[in-house]
């Protein structure tokens, strides 16, 4: 067992953990974050998608014990209380979701292209999320929901 | 299931096959259990019998497939053992040191191969035909007057349904004997009479709790592992847990289509169809389910839009050592469209007739409906030309004509290809019926209970919207209950496109019913007689007619009806049956087609899908736009494909091509609404319509581009290595 | 999938590194692990012990040195792209990393990684063994330069001992173009195709037609002779093995390479 420490959507968690032990497991099953889905095991998916240190990463693709000392935001660490992130209020106006599974690794890899990319066409938003799969939503609700959020100023 | 909290529950790790077709000749689970906490099951330690085959008429029973293998797998992902273990990575590492001994059998891939019966996968039994569907009597003479007469053969290649959720089921005894089931599943109660059956409890001991489900497809119907998990709760007395991975979703969920569809299609020389005949090769898999049955539903749709005289269907399901074949996003639908779309396109390129003209001439009338076609289908309401004139002006169809004349002119390198696919598709296809209950809350809102299972569909939207408009209640205060057999009576679940129209339908009439109920107690309370109460929507009031201001509210209502111990009165609960409606529609597709490499960009696609009335526009474009997605990746992008010895190729969203946002460009969704006189509502299905209208087109599309260079189809996926195989074939 | 059960250790320098490696056969390095994590999620790798790297910063760098771009091994790949020093000087390097995976796997996998994994299907392998670069390890010995024509052996093969650490990838100045064939965008290259101008030469490189990156020495010596692009690039599976698979045969695969290498050829 290797002893880790992070930050967790804000706040400091100590830990120990299996090598082995995947940053998406480590998410689920110690912090009991279940936002993060796990969708596939060929870091296809884009389902288990965090932001380390600001940038997107499959966390799936990541050990728990590489995340030390890293900042680390799930899908749970978004909201303000009640109020939305601009991200996840665009999803849910643009009805870019219908199952669900999918779309916090959506959510997160939009964060992290807005930053890099505040303006993208719609090009680049749908190369931008190339790494996340849908079968649900056909992805044009999705890319209409990284546009108003653009608009929105999610990425200033 | 991995979000339930579930104290004390053990893990459920399956030892999949990796042969194709083999005998057992021994399992060694020594190595496994030495593993701490390790216990390993066989079918040795359990005495039930095989698991279906579904009671669809005319498929063989005698194809049913164990719970655990016996003697013999039939495709790799057969399961031959059950490791029981504290958590998920002793599990894998258990499962990987079961060694089991097999004594390899020739594997038979091919359903034209496996047909011939040389290979038995049930020797018993006697033949790997599992199922027939049509009539194998042909007639001769069938296209004896038909001038023009072309053939072909559209391969409706397998594909994986992959949600993004791969199944997962947990299961729990509780102190009363109870056994509660929680199933990634589109079938709470279906999935809790087929539990009850299999493993011989009272349908009452079982509850059954469909959580959030991600995604289904029609894929996620009762397999045996959700049997086998509820199994193991009962044996063991510990909750269990088991949570499929992505690679062993990719081969042990059903698969979709692989269907071989030849057509010959026969009428005059001015574009009129006489005749059409149809024979289909359905591939099951390695055990019948609901796969061998598709074929009764594509030779049912095999006319599509058009008013063809005479139609002939053949069908035969044929087992092989591979995945077994269900029910996926169309079930049997999809390829019905595929084949009579390219049939007509072929016809018309015979003719040297535009495909929309030759369309035109064959549609079905307008006035026509109900309208029966030579393939037995009774069609409700449609309007198919119509739907065709709107996506032509929608795609700019001439100006895309020049453009192509243009390219053409130049001999360009990316050539430009534009395919129509007009469809109709049938949606509660077999007659089913659906529950709904509606009951006023104390705070004076309403809880709408449905036997149907939305696992993205948005029901928890539409059918409180329904409620909600009968009621006059803001949609906030009212909410959808589902999925939890204990509190719902009853439901079917959903698949096949039709829990609006039945589901929907029954919460709108018992809705209805509460108000009448409503309107009786408001009586009561003012003295009046129910007939002089009616109900202002806006307000959310029920009053005496004319006069406004003797009246209650819903809140007054229920908060008074509460303090009476009368609010059970305004509850209701109705059940809705009706038959399959059809909704139909266009799609046209803009294909650029590199004629050097074979590389195809879908570059536009325009869709008109017409189910009646629209609850929640919003919601059924999603489902459009989710179809038509599915329907492009299996034009261009999708195909699940094994090696001659039953060996997956396509195992992993790596080798298969589930395409991204990077693959595909905004679709144009047209609304067009033709209600059916079927339901209440006027609504017909939509979750498939998407799927089922979007693959003909792109691959007519592609066939279209290639024209000039005397290719007359190519095999899908129509991307690649296809076009250039068909581009090099024509130049033979 | 869960990975097999293994050893962890973080290096704190490269000779650490080193060290580490040495204790057990079986141990194998983590930079940005997107090439050896998928691997061991799958079980087809299982190391017994992992030394990490992820952490040593200072192999993280783009700079001139003289004629050449020395490029840290554990550069990441989207930090190729946006680096300034190889949009002017070797772009063809960032255009290549642009098409490896998406963006998360970008924000994380490693030049030095992506490479030393030796997959046949590496576009930066390709990159590097079209600009004739050159690998430096550091070992128990000390520290010795590669080219890349010896450094991929075979497939998922290279020419590292087991305890050397790539440190530092140097290639020349060059313009170029990469072309990949893929059929969906975040696909590995069904064939891939780098020209590049090096020294005033075209050199080629493929991608996924052999056993390893290989170089299109034929059509190189065809161009040299005064050859057309379309008569190059005839030449462009010459001595190729291209593999068959679920996503393309042999036979569609050298007619690619044909289609491609004339494409890059104009466009160089």
């Amino acid at each position: 067992m290797t002893q880790i420490v992070l930050t967790v959507n804000g706040s400091r968690c100590e830990a120990d953990v299996e090598p082995r032990q995947l940053l998406a497991y480590f998410l689920r099953d110690q912090l009991g974050l279940k936002g993060t889905n796990v969708g596939c095991d060929t870091t296809s998916c884009g389902a288990c998608t965090v932001l380390v240190d600001g940038e997107s990463v499959k966390s799936c693709t990541v050990f728990a014990v590489q995340a030390d000392g890293c900042e680390v935001t799930t899908v749970e660490g978004l909201a303000q209380g009640e109020e939305l992130h601009p991200v996840q209020q665009a999803f849910h106006e643009q009805h870019a979701l219908q199952c669900g599974y999918c779309t916090p690794g959506f959510v997160l890899a939009t964060i992290s292209l807005l930053k890099e990319n505040p303006n993208p066409s719609e090009v680049e938003i749908r190369d931008g999320l190339e790494g996340n799969l849908c079968r649900c939503t056909g992805y044009h609700n999705i890319v209409k929901a990284v546009q108003a959020a653009a608009r929105a100023g999610a990425g200033a | 299931m991995e979000n339930l909290p579930l104290e004390g529950a053990l893990t459920v790790t399956f030892v999949r096959s990796l042969l194709a077709h083999a005998k057992i000749a021994g399992i060694d689970a020594t190595a496994a259990e030495a593993l701490p906490n390790v216990q390993v099951l066989t079918a040795a330690d359990m005495d039930l019998g095989p698991y279906g085959p579904p009671p669809f008429p005319g498929v063989n029973p005698g194809m049913g497939r164990p719970l655990l293998a016996v003697d013999r797998v039939r495709f790799v992902g057969d399961i031959i053992a059950i490791v029981i273990s504290d958590d998920r990575a002793t599990g894998v590492d258990a499962a990987e040191l079961v060694s089991v001994d097999y004594d390899p059998l020739p594997a038979v891939v091919s359903p034209h191969e496996s047909a011939k019966d040389e290979v038995l996968l049930f020797p018993e039994v006697g033949t790997n035909v599992a199922a027939r569907a049509g009539s194998p009597e042909h007639d001769e003479e069938l296209f004896g007057e038909c001038e023009v007469v072309v053939s072909g053969t559209v391969v409706s290649q397998r594909m994986a349904p992959c949600p993004l959720e791969p199944r997962s089921a947990a299961a729990e005894v509780g102190p009363d004997g109870r056994v509660t089931a929680w199933l990634s599943t589109q079938t709470p109660h279906q999935d809790r009479m087929v539990l009850a059956g299999t493993l011989g409890l009272d349908p009452a001991q079982v509850r059954v709790i469909g959580p959030d489900v991600g995604g289904g497809f029609g894929a996620k119907m009762l397999n045996v592992e959700e049997v086998l998990v509820v199994w193991l709760a009962r044996r063991l007395g510990r909750p269990v847990r088991w949570t499929e991975t992505r690679s062993e979703s990719m081969v042990a969920l059903p698969h979709g289509r692989a269907a071989r569809l030849e057509f010959t299609l026969g009428g005059s020389r001015d574009g009129k169809v006489l005749a059409y005949r149809l024979e289909i090769l359905q591939d099951c898999g390695g055990y019948a389910v609901l796969g061998a049955f598709l074929p009764n539903l594509t030779g049912l749709m095999a006319s599509g839009v058009y008013a063809i005289p005479r139609i002939e269907v053949e069908g035969r399901s044929v087992l092989t050592n591979t995945t077994p074949i269900s029910a996926f996003r169309g079930a049997g639908r999809p390829e019905a469209s595929q084949v009579i779309e390219r049939a007509i396109d072929t016809f018309a390129a015979e003719l040297g007739m535009d495909p929309a003209e030759v369309r035109r001439r064959n549609f079905i009338p307008k006035d026509a409906f109900p309208y029966t076609t030579a393939s037995h289908a009774n069609y409700d309401s449609g309007d198919y030309e119509g739907a065709l004139e709107l996506a032509l002006r929608s795609v700019g169809y001439e100006e895309l004509r020049d453009e192509q004349r243009q390219l053409r002119e130049q001999a360009a390198t990316t050539q430009l290809g534009i395919g129509i696919s007009c469809y109709v598709e049938i949606t509660n296809g077999i007659d089913e019926t659906e529950f709904g209950e509606v009951e006023i809350t104390p705070d004076g809102g309403a809880i709408v209970r449905t036997g149907s299972f939305s696992h993205g569909q948005g029901h928890e939207t539409t059918f409180a919207m329904i409620a909600a408009e009968r009621l006059g209640l803001p949609l906030e205060k009212v909410t959808v209950h589902k999925g939890d057999t204990d509190e719902i009576a009853k439901g079917t679940g959903t698949y096949g496109s039709k829990s609006t129209q039945i589901g929907g339908a029954a919460a709108g009439l018992a809705a209805d019913d509460v108000l009448e109920l409503a309107k009786q107690l408001v009586a009561d309370y003012l003295e009046a007689s129910p007939a002089d109460i009616v109900l202002d929507p806006a307000a959310g009031r029920l009053h005496v007619a004319g006069d406004p201001s003797i009246g209650i509210s819903w809140a007054d209502l229920a908060s008074r009806a509460s303090a009476d111990e009368r609010l059970a009165e305004l509850k209701a609960e109705r059940e809705f049956k009706a038959g399959p409606t059809f909704p139909f529609g266009a799609h046209i597709a803009v294909v650029e087609v590199d004629t050097e490499t074979g590389r195809v960009e879908l570059r536009r696609l325009v869709a008109v899908d017409d189910a009646g009335t629209l609850i929640n526009p919003l919601i059924a474009e999603g489902q459009v736009h989710g179809g038509i997605a599915t329907g492009v990746a299996q034009a261009l992008y999708e195909n699940f494909v094994y090696d001659e010895d039953g060996n997956p190729l396509t195992g992993t969203f790596v080798g298969y091509a589930f395409p991204s946002s990077a693959d595909l460009p905004s679709w144009e969704a047209v609304e067009m609404e033709t209600p059916t006189p079927l339901n209440p509502l006027g609504a017909k299905g939509i979750g498939e319509s998407g799927t089922i209208g979007a693959t003909p087109a792109v691959h007519n599309a592609v066939v279209d581009a290639l024209t000039p260079f005397g290719v007359r189809n190519v095999d899908l996926p129509a991307n690649g290595e296809n076009v250039w195989r068909a581009l090099q074939e024509a130049k033979e | 999938m869960i990975p097999a059960a293994f050893e962890y250790e973080r290096a704190g320098s490269v000779d650490e590194a080193v060290a580490l490696l040495g204790r057990d056969e079986d141990a194998k390095l983590l930079a940005g692990g997107h090439s050896l994590i998928p691997t061991m999620r799958l079980r087809f790798s299982r190391p017994s012990l992992l030394v990490d790297i992820g952490r040593l910063d200072d192999l993280r760098y783009v700079r001139v040195n003289g004629e050449r771009i020395a490029i840290g091994a554990l550069t990441r790949h989207a930090e190729l792209i946006r680096d300034p020093i190889l949009r002017e000087h070797c772009a063809l390097i960032g255009e290549a990393a642009a098409l490896i995976g998406d963006p998360q796997v970008r924000h994380r996998g490693t030049i030095g990684g992506s490479v030393a994994h030796g997959d046949p299907a590496s576009d930066l392998g390709t990159i590097l063994l079209t600009l004739d670069a050159e690998l430096v390890a550091r070992g128990p010995g000390g520290e010795r330069t590669i080219t890349a024509a010896a450094f991929f052996t075979g497939p998922f093969e290279n020419a590292l001992e087991h305890q050397e650490v790539l440190t530092e990838i140097r290639v020349p100045k060059a313009t170029g173009t990469y072309l990949k064939y893929v059929r969906r965008a975040h696909d590995w290259a069904t064939v891939g195709v780098a020209a590049a101008r090096v020294d005033g030469r075209v050199q080629v490189g493929l991608t996924s037609m052999g056993p390893t990156p290989l170089r299109a020495r034929s059509v190189e010596d065809a161009l040299a002779g005064g050859a057309s692009p379309a008569d190059a690039a005839a030449h462009a599976a010459d001595d190729t093995m291209p593999p068959a698979d679920a996503s393309a045969s042999s036979e569609y695969r050298a007619h690619l390479a044909q289609v491609l290498v004339r494409r890059a050829l104009e466009a160089v």
